[in-house]
């Protein structure tokens, strides 16, 4: 008999009787009066950054004044013309060097601070992490309070990649000392657009 | 873990050596146990979230043959290959023959507490594979040949000046530079370097997805990620036990995990491996290594229930006063203390002793596992097994003879308060650790017997 026949008797005849899974619609989740206000406010606590803008325009200026020191910027979106497109093939060790990526997000969570994005928005799935800061786009009206409701939004689709991501990469582990870019990026910026 | 037979109370008598250092630990682990507390009371539904956390998990328990056989094949179709492993010796032999397969003698790992229970290093090590641990914890203490002390924070009884020493010895750093934020630094840029030249990488598992699957990885570094999407192959590692039925199952574990963690509303990253990425081969190992025989202990299958999350640890006042280390097993503190009688009860069994039973572990468990509960079935079942300390046995015995007989109690009791005033050192001695941390008040002239005796009217 195979591991696998064998592990799957053994948890066949050790189970107990079969116990019913809980509905997830008796759970009242938090609803927050301003999803925005929530976000915000805890995406600032975790060390990210928000910046409201009008315009993609914004974004350009915004990441030049304050990301001047280098140019190795690249993004995901059609939109930022100024800014490099990501080359969708290239190998993802060269990414190495890119100081800072932007790419779209889907929805913003409230509750924690978190972006949901996928690699239909990354293209490459080193990006996010790779870079040494992440700046996300995300549009004001793609907020919800909680995570029962973000697995609402994200259903069954079928991506190959995804992830939430919580402001920048961070580490306590010496002496539980907040430092801020373990190994992904330094900083997060979330630009919301209206 | 440890070579050494030493037991719980040898091994807590060391780390208690440096009182000071007791002091800090304790301290630390309490403040994190207190931001976890800030982090539940902002959810109004917390103790509703641990409920339905808990009746998935039984559910779970309850039909794990056909949510293993659902995963599997859901795993298959996105092009991910499963294996299955009965133990630690199969589990090791799996990725060893990948690593062969690939012809590859160097990996990075990011932090799996399968692994570590699987003795994974150390046997990679002697078919001379190069592991490095990528979560800056875990280099700290690979660096320093030694094991994790705590499942989320692996360094904890590590101090900033230890780690600058540390890192001046292995990564050249300046000597006397203990500043966190630099050594962070210095250690971002080493394994920088291993992410951009391994090609394979190991990760954990925090949640697998029967219904997609997918699985899930939390960290808070990036160092999942960076390994993962960096190398030709990822491989990640899990137990049985970490299988949940549906996608939106995972919103209640994920708001339940870091807030009973660290006190963070969610980790920096909740990564959701579905598909492998291009020009990737991905495999997962399903490892059993003791789970189905803990699921048929009827008393101590809720302990598979766990997510690792280690509030147990942080509020549990032995854990915080004597240690990681002090469990000699890959998961300490008081859940450790259920699951490893579980692997080797003899090796094990002085663990569940290491309770005051306090309850305070069953409290803050995210998915409401009776822990103290099952510290105490252990104790029993360990001591009719046989395991139990053997002067402890005598004692016991001794005890419940004394008891039963009330003469035998009273002469019992006028000898031991005769001792305790003329012969103090009879009992106060090396011989017995009661002492150790205690002191008697002085005994009393008569019994509560003998005075109501005298005085009855």
């Amino acid at each position: 008999m195979s591991s696998r026949e064998k592990i799957l008797a053994a948890v066949k005849i050790n189970q107990p009787a079969l116990q019913q899974l809980p509905a997830l619609e008796e759970l009242k989740a938090i609803q927050y009066e301003n999803d925005f206000d929530q976000f915000k406010t805890v995406l600032t606590t975790i060390g990210g950054t928000l910046v409201e803008i009008n315009t993609t325009n914004e974004i350009t200026e915004y990441v030049k004044h304050n990301f001047s020191t280098h140019q190795n910027y690249v993004t995901t979106i059609p939109e930022l013309g100024e800014i490099k497109m990501l080359d969708e093939h290239l190998d993802p060790h060269f990414l190495e060097n890119i100081e800072v990526a932007i790419i779209n997000a889907e929805f913003g969570v409230a509750e924690n601070g978190s972006v949901w994005l996928t690699d239909m928005e990354m293209k490459i799935r080193a990006l996010p992490f790779i870079c040494q800061h992440l700046a996300v786009v995300l549009h004001k009206k793609n907020m919800v309070s909680n995570m029962h409701q973000a697995y609402s939004l994200i259903g069954k689709s079928d991506y190959s990649f995804g992830v939430f991501i919580a402001g920048p990469s961070k580490t306590a582990d010496i002496e539980q000392s907040l430092v801020l870019g373990a190994h992904g990026p330094k900083t997060m910026t979330v630009f919301i657009m209206d | 873990m440890s070579s050494s037979n030493a037991k719980h109370p040898e091994l807590s008598t060391i780390f208690n050596k440096d009182e000071a250092r007791v002091d800090w630990h304790d301290e630390t682990l309490w403040w994190i146990r207190q931001k976890r507390d800030k982090a539940a009371w902002t959810i109004p539904e917390w103790e509703q979230l641990r409920d339905t956390a808990s009746s998935i998990k039984n559910n779970v328990l309850s039909n794990l043959h056909d949510y293993l056989a659902e995963f599997e094949t859901n795993a298959r179709a996105n092009g991910i290959i499963v294996h299955w492993a009965a133990d630690g010796k199969e589990h090791n032999e799996i990725v060893h023959a990948i690593l062969k397969e690939n012809n590859v003698s160097q990996i990075v790992k990011s932090k799996s507490m399968l692994t570590e229970e699987c003795g994974l290093n150390e046997y990679l090590a002697q078919n001379n594979i190069d592991v490095v641990d990528t979560d800056l914890g875990e280099r700290i203490v690979q660096l320093a040949n030694e094991h994790p002390s705590h499942i989320v924070l692996p360094c904890i009884h590590w101090k900033k000046e230890e780690i600058g020493e540390l890192f001046h010895k292995h990564l050249n750093t300046p000597k006397g530079n203990a500043d966190p934020q630099f050594l962070a630094g210095a250690a971002r840029i080493h394994l920088r370097e291993k992410f951009l030249t391994r090609k394979i990488a190991i990760t954990g598992v925090n949640f697998a997805v029967a219904e997609t699957g997918e699985f899930v990885v939390s960290t808070n570094e990036g160092n999942a990620d960076m390994g993962a999407h960096l190398a030709d192959v990822h491989i990640a590692c899990m137990g049985i036990e970490k299988i949940i039925p549906q996608r939106k199952h995972l919103g209640v574990f994920l708001r339940l995990l870091a807030r009973s963690a660290t006190g963070q509303p969610i980790t920096t990253y909740s990564s959701h491996f579905k598909k492998p990425n291009i020009n990737q081969t991905m495999h997962i190992v399903l490892v059993d290594n003791g789970r189905t025989v803990q699921l048929g202990r009827e008393s101590f299958r809720n302990s598979l229930k766990c997510i690792r999350c280690a509030a147990c640890f942080n509020t549990c006042p032995v854990y915080r006063r004597s240690g990681g280390h002090s469990y000699h097993t890959a998961i300490a503190g008081p859940i450790g203390s259920i699951l490893a009688p579980n692997l080797d009860m003899k090796k094990n069994a002085d663990l569940p002793f290491a309770s005051t039973l306090c309850g305070s572990c069953s409290n803050v468990c995210p998915v409401k596992i009776d822990i103290h509960n099952q510290l105490y079935l252990w104790r029993q079942e360990i001591t009719k097994q046989g395991y139990s300390p053997k002067l402890k046995t005598v004692v016991m015995k001794v005890m419940a003879v004394t008891l039963s007989k009330p003469a035998l109690f009273n002469i019992g009791g006028r000898a031991a308060r005769w001792v305790i005033k003329y012969l103090p050192f009879m009992v106060n001695n090396r011989l017995n650790p009661w002492y150790k941390q205690r002191d008697l008040p002085a005994a009393p002239k008569q019994s509560f017997t003998e005075w109501y005796k005298k005085n009855r009217k």
